[in-house]
This record gives structure tokens, sequence and C-alpha cells, in this order.
């Protein structure tokens, strides 16, 4: 077989320098439209810019035969241009845009983007393959990158959210723990943290257990409307939180009201009483899909059998069903306490201060103050996540492999 | 399943440590202002008393929230913050309860009635003045040159000063710079602006800098633009200012040219059970007496409503600088102050609230 791998194509220089200058151009049409005064001054930096990263381009590629050592060089041209400009953040910058630099130059310039793609795609679909994985680049990082700014900003010094240039410099001085410390020692942050792990578990208990006998009971084909039944169930994860929320309020004060003057319950344990009702509402309709998802899959000649060897419907179903729908349930649950976890509308009806949960603090937070308190807690919430949900995967890979589902 | 009872009963028993407790929920702005009146008030009183108190910054929905529970029967509130305008709406809607003030506010250390105390600012029936603060300008001092404005017209001057402002993002004190740096005299500002052409002549002058605005709507905006250096100047409350200036260290000084004069003060919903309101009235008679309306001036910089309180403004809690310096109040930063006018935008407001708002759409 022909290795179709060392046919030779021609290296033009001009094919190189004028994709690098296009890309160029681009990068800095993003960049350079938000910092230019003119259109003139905005034309002038874009043409210098291209001017200067084709000449470094030629230069790289007429001078040095191998990547490294080009990219030693870029990297610390780049560099020494952040450092005049932003000292020693810029140098790091700088670096890393040099190395960069340098590869997409070499890269470009000796066909390596054909490595490892079938020799017989022809130029569209090279530029395609490579235009495809760079939207789904861009879309990756537009999700993640406004979590990752928080990262860094709750470690500021200063009480705003600002990179500071001690920050960009890497000076310890522009780094502090005090917005961790203010979330620890402050009572009101302290309370609605206590508030929030006191409602989501109990409104996640309680929309697990109705979610799911309720996933059941509809998925039996001989319930009359349950289409219509399931429509009612998860309409609260349909109609716009604003109305429910709304109609919550009222609802859940009348109520209040009852079980306050009737029952004569303490008004802080109804408080909590009607956030959690809440709350559970909001869940079910999570856990009814998630289970209904894996009902599907379900047999239902197993339960038959039990059935069929003695067992009675509660031990058919807490020592068969169950464990085949437990991941369902186990994600529907995940579902239904991020839910109550992260909602801050419906607490803001229903709930009164004493309910402040953390969404709420937070909103106040930033509405008021604007804290970089809150960008400590929505760190320590994404870590929070992270592990939750790490665990989780880690489990149910775990059983997957014990019972032999999945070979590894 | 033995981990939801041992959860439930986890819940049960912080449930039941919450309840035990007296509270009391009071409803103010949150920021550096609720940690001011938590200092000076809430620390103090539930020490003396052994109620826990509840902050609940909803100030700024206060009559819309305030209406919505009315009309639920369901008032979770005890004391509420509100400016004097919104104090008085709220009045005249009869969700606040009515105060006759020589019987329900501790009198001066020298026996002066409460009344005459509080003087002209108690502007309505149910309203407790508290504070007395200003909207005003601050600018960053690295952005303006050597010449620093002195003047609020500075503000319409993008030639001279360069840059975006914030501005507040409703009419009430825009309208009426405007009309001041188009020549308008003080005294006149509320005749012009009564009419058609005084509005739209208003507007007109907020056109010439509109691509330069940046509209805040929360108290913390403009203090975060100006920290950013987003913005060469904004209006907000001296008391944020102060607090950028003395307590962040940023680079940004007041104009205090102009500024405008409001009130804010305490209000008790309407309705309350009589024991809830007994509490709430015991905590008004604690909280606006002289000695305490002067500690408040120790962690922010608002003058103190009471006439007797003005003696004893000290100096700051934790920066240990004199504070009278820092009072709008003071007669160096209140040369030339703009009175607000309460009845003329209780009557106008919602006209001038839409055409402000089209303007802004267009």
């Amino acid at each position: 077989m022909a290795k179709f791998k060392d046919v030779h194509i021609p290296i033009s220089m001009s094919f190189t320098l004028s994709l690098i200058g296009l890309l160029v151009a681009a990068t800095m049409l993003v960049a350079g439209v938000t910092t230019a005064e003119d259109f003139s001054e905005f034309l002038l930096t874009i043409l210098g810019g291209v001017g200067l990263s084709v000449a470094l381009a030629y230069a790289l590629l007429s001078i040095f035969g191998t990547h490294v050592a080009a990219m030693i060089v870029s990297a610390l041209l780049f560099a020494a241009a952040g450092l005049a400009v932003g000292s020693l953040g810029g140098a790091f910058f700088g670096a890393i845009g040099g190395v960069l630099f340098a590869r997409l130059v070499f890269w470009l310039h000796f066909r390596e983007y054909r490595r490892g793609l079938p020799p017989y795609l022809t130029a569209e679909q090279v530029l395609w393959h490579y235009g495809f994985r760079f939207i789904c680049a861009a879309i990756f990082i537009f999700l993640i990158t406004p979590i990752l700014v928080v990262l860094p900003l709750s470690f500021n010094a200063e009480n705003f959210f600002t990179f500071t240039p001690e920050m960009l410099r890497f000076d310890p001085e522009g780094y502090s723990l005090k917005h961790y410390r203010d979330f620890f020692t402050n009572n009101e942050w302290q309370r609605s943290f206590k508030n929030s792990l006191i409602i989501a578990p109990i409104a996640t208990i309680i929309s697990v257990s109705l979610g799911t006998l309720a996933a059941i009971g509809l998925s039996q084909s001989h319930v009359p409307g349950r289409r219509a039944i399931m429509a009612m169930l998860i309409s609260p994860m349909i109609v716009p939180l604003i109305i429910s929320a709304t109609g919550m309020f009222f609802f859940y004060s009348s109520i209040g009201n009852f079980l306050e003057d009737s029952l004569g319950f303490n008004k802080t344990f109804v408080g909590y009483v009607k956030v959690i009702l809440a709350h559970a509402v909001l869940g079910v309709p999570f856990v009814i899909i998630t289970v209904t998802a894996t009902l599907v899959g379900f047999d239902r000649s197993l339960t038959r059998a039990a059935a069929n060897m003695g067992a009675d419907p509660m031990t058919t179903f807490f020592r068969v069903q169950m464990p085949l729908i437990l991941p369902g349930v186990i994600s529907g649950g995940l579902f239904a306490f991020i839910t109550s976890f992260d909602e801050v509308v419906v607490v803001l009806f229903v709930g009164s201060a004493s309910q402040k949960t953390l969404p709420w603090q937070m909103f106040t937070g930033l509405r008021e103050q604007i804290s970089p308190t809150i960008l400590a807690v929505a760190t320590i919430l994404v870590v929070i996540s992270i592990a939750l949900l790490t665990v989780v995967e880690l489990l149910r890979r775990r059983s997957e492999r014990l019972r032999g589902m999945s070979p590894g | 399943m033995k981990y939801s009872k041992y959860l439930m009963s986890v819940a049960a028993v912080a449930l039941a440590g919450a309840a035990t407790a007296e509270e009391m929920t009071i409803v103010s702005w949150g920021g550096a202002y609720s940690k001011s009146q938590l200092k000076a008030y809430h620390e103090p009183y539930s020490e003396k008393t052994g109620i826990t108190i509840i902050n609940d910054d909803s100030s700024n929905e206060a009559v819309a929230k305030l209406r919505a529970m009315n009309e639920a029967d369901n008032v979770t509130w005890d004391v509420v913050d509100v400016v004097a305008s919104d104090a008085i709406r709220l009045c005249d809607e009869g969700l606040a309860m009515e105060i006759d003030a020589d019987e329900v506010l501790a009198p001066a250390p020298d026996g002066t009635p409460a009344s005459e105390d509080f003087g002209d600012l108690l502007v309505s029936e149910c309203f407790i003045p508290q504070i007395v603060y200003s909207t005003t300008f601050g600018y960053r001092t690295d952005m303006v040159g050597d010449t620093p404005p002195t003047d609020v017209c500075a503000v319409f001057d993008t030639e001279a000063y360069p840059g975006k402002r914030a501005l507040e993002k409703r009419p009430i004190n825009n309208m009426e710079w405007a009309l001041i740096c188009d020549g308008v005299g003080f005294d006149e500002v509320y005749d012009v602006l009564a009419t058609d052409e005084g509005q739209d002549r208003a507007l007109a002058k907020l056109e010439t800098i509109k691509d330069d605005v940046v509209w805040w709507s929360a108290g913390a905006d403009t203090p975060q633009l100006l920290a950013d250096g987003e913005v060469v100047m904004g209006s907000t409350y001296n008391g944020r200012l102060f607090s950028v200036i003395e307590e962040q260290k940023q680079p940004v000084a007041m104009l205090w040219d102009a500024q405008v004069f409001d009130l804010d003060g305490w209000i008790i919903p309407a309705g309350l059970s009589e024991e809830r309101k007994q509490r709430a009235l015991d905590y008004i008679y604690f909280a606006t007496d002289t000695q305490r309306l002067a500690d408040q001036a120790k962690y922010i910089s608002y003058g103190p409503a009471r006439a007797s309180s003005a003696p004893l403004v000290g100096q700051h809690a934790e920066l240990g600088i004199e504070m009278a310096p820092h009072m709008p109040t003071d007669p160096e930063n209140a040369k030339r102050t703009f009175l607000y006018n309460y009845e003329f935008w209780a009557d106008y407001r919602d006209d001038i609230d839409a055409k402000f708002q089209a303007w802004l759409a267009q």
C-alpha cells in the first residue's frame, strides 16, 4: 500500500503568511473593537498587528528549522513585550502567547494539520474538520469562562469585582482569603447557609418519595387519565417560575395562617414548612421524569416473578424494583436538591427573612453591596457541586462494575 | 431509610432550636447601611432585651411587598426602613401605622419633646426619621486631569471631563440637575419641571450626554463602577462614596455641589398583633433616641435626624477619623444644596417616570 503520508506537498510561504495575517486580523477585530477610539486608529492598530506578526512568522520560519528553538525565541519575545506592558503577569501570559504563536506558524507551514486525517480529504473537508472543532471549543469556552473568572476574583484583596493591578502582577499583596473568612464568620451568611442545609435535604426527601411513587403509578397502563395527571405534575417545571411563585405566595400564606392561628404552631416553624413544601413541589417534576425514563427499561415480569414466589408488593418494591431503578431515583434526587439549593424566586415570595437561603443572601448581596464574599461562596459551591457529581459518578460506575453491567 | 430518619430528626431539632428565641424582623437596605444599624441599634438592643433581630434587606421593594403581604393577610415584617417618599405612599395606602411622635419617641436629653427635636423632618404621620442623606457625585481623582470638578455641571461637560458617567435609572434628581445646568435657578426648578416644555428641556439636556451614561439602579453600582475606573464620575448616596473613599481607599473624591437632601427612617406596618406592635414600638423608642442616632454616625456618614444628636457625632468607630466633615449637613459640604420636593414628586412621579422611561428606550 502506498504511503500517502509521505507524498510531498510543496511548501508555500505565501499561504502560511497570508493565513497568519488573516487569523491575527480576526483576533484583533474581536479584541480591538472595544479599545480603539475611532475608525482610523482602529484600522492602524489592526494593520500594525498584522504586519508585525507576519514579519515575525517569516523570520521564525526562515531562521529556525525546528519547533523548539522557534518556540523559545518567540516565547521570550512575547514575554518581553508583556513585561513592558503589564509586568510579571503580562510576561507570563506573553510567554504562553508566544509559544502558541510559534506552534501555530509551524503547524500551518509544514502541513501538520493534515496529520492524522485521511489523506483523501479535500481542502474544504480539512477546513471543516478544524472549523467544527473550533466551534465546539468556542461553545465550551463560553460555557466555562464565566465560572472560571469567578474563582480568582474571590481571592481579591479589595472589596470590588475587579482584577486589580496587583492581582495581574501576581503580587501576593493583591490576594487574600478575607472574603472566605467573611463567609465563615458573618452571621447573615452562616444563617442562610444553615437554612439552605435544612430546607434543601428535606425538600429533596419529600420530592423523591412522592415523585418516585407517582412515576411508578403513572407507568402502569391501567391508570385512567395518566397523561393528564402527568402534565399536571410536571407543570411546575413548565409554568414560568414567577407565576408559580405568585400563586404559591397566596396559597401558602393561607395555609400558614391556618397553621399559626388555628393549630398554634410557631411562626418560624411554619415558615420552614411553607418553603420546604414549595421547594418539594418544584423538585417533583425532575424526579418523575428521570424515574419514568428508568422505568422504560424495567422488566415488569420481574415483579410478577417476585409475586409468584410469595413476596408481598412492599417487599417486591424495595427488594426488586427499587435497586433496579435506583440510578434514576438518585439523579432525580440530585436535580431536586439542586433546584431547591439554587432557587431564589419562590423563596423570596414564600419565605420570610428567617428562612433566608443562600441564593437569597447572594441575590440581595449582589444588588445592595456587591461584595466579593458572593464570589467566595460561589467558588465553594462550585467545588462542592464538582465533588458531589464526581462521587455520584464513581458510585454509579462501581455499582455497574459490581453487577457486571459493564466491563471494566 | 435509616439515614432519612436521622436527617429528619436533625432537622426537627434545628427547627425547634430556631423557634424558641423571641424574634423580630427588621427590613433595611443591606450593605454598609445595615451594618451601621446592626452596630448602633440591633446589637445593643438584643443585648438589653434578649430579642433576636433578623435582617431582611428588602427595603428596595418595601412598598410592593407590603402591599402583597397585606393582601395575603400575612405581614412578616415588624419594622421597616424606607425613604420618606415611600413612607408617605405607605401611609396614604393605610399600610403603615400612624404614630404620635411625642407619645412613642423619646424626648431629647434636655426634655425637648420629640416632635420639636425632629422638627420639619416629620414629613408624614407614619414616618419616624432616622437619617439625612444626600445623593451626590463622586469622581475618580486620577481621571480628571489637573482641574478636578467643583460644579455639578461637570457631569454634562464631556469635553472637559471625557469618559462615562453613572446616573440613576430614574428621573428623580437627574431632571433637577439637568435643568440647573441648563441655566434654571435652584428655586425655579420645580416650577419649570411642572410644565411639559420644562420636562422636555431637562430630557434634551440629558440627551447631550446620553451616550456617555451608565445607568445604575442599586446603590452599590456606582462604587463598583468608580473602583473599576469604568466611569469618571457617578451619582450615588454620600455614605456609599464615604465608604469607597475612606474605608476602601479608592482614588475617588466627593463633588458635593448641588447635592440633593433626602430622608430615611422607620415605619411600622399596619395591622400587627398587639404583642408584635408593642415590641416594634419598644424597639423604635430605643433606636431613635438622641444617643443612638448619634451612634449610627460612627459607622456611616449620614446625618442624624434629631437636632439634639448633631453635637454628639464623634469619630468613626474603626478608622478614628472625625465624622462631622463627612456629613452632608456639614457647612463646608452644604454650600450649595438642593431641596428635594416631596409633594412635587408625589404628584408628578408617574407622568415623568413614563416620559423618562420612553426617552431611555429611544
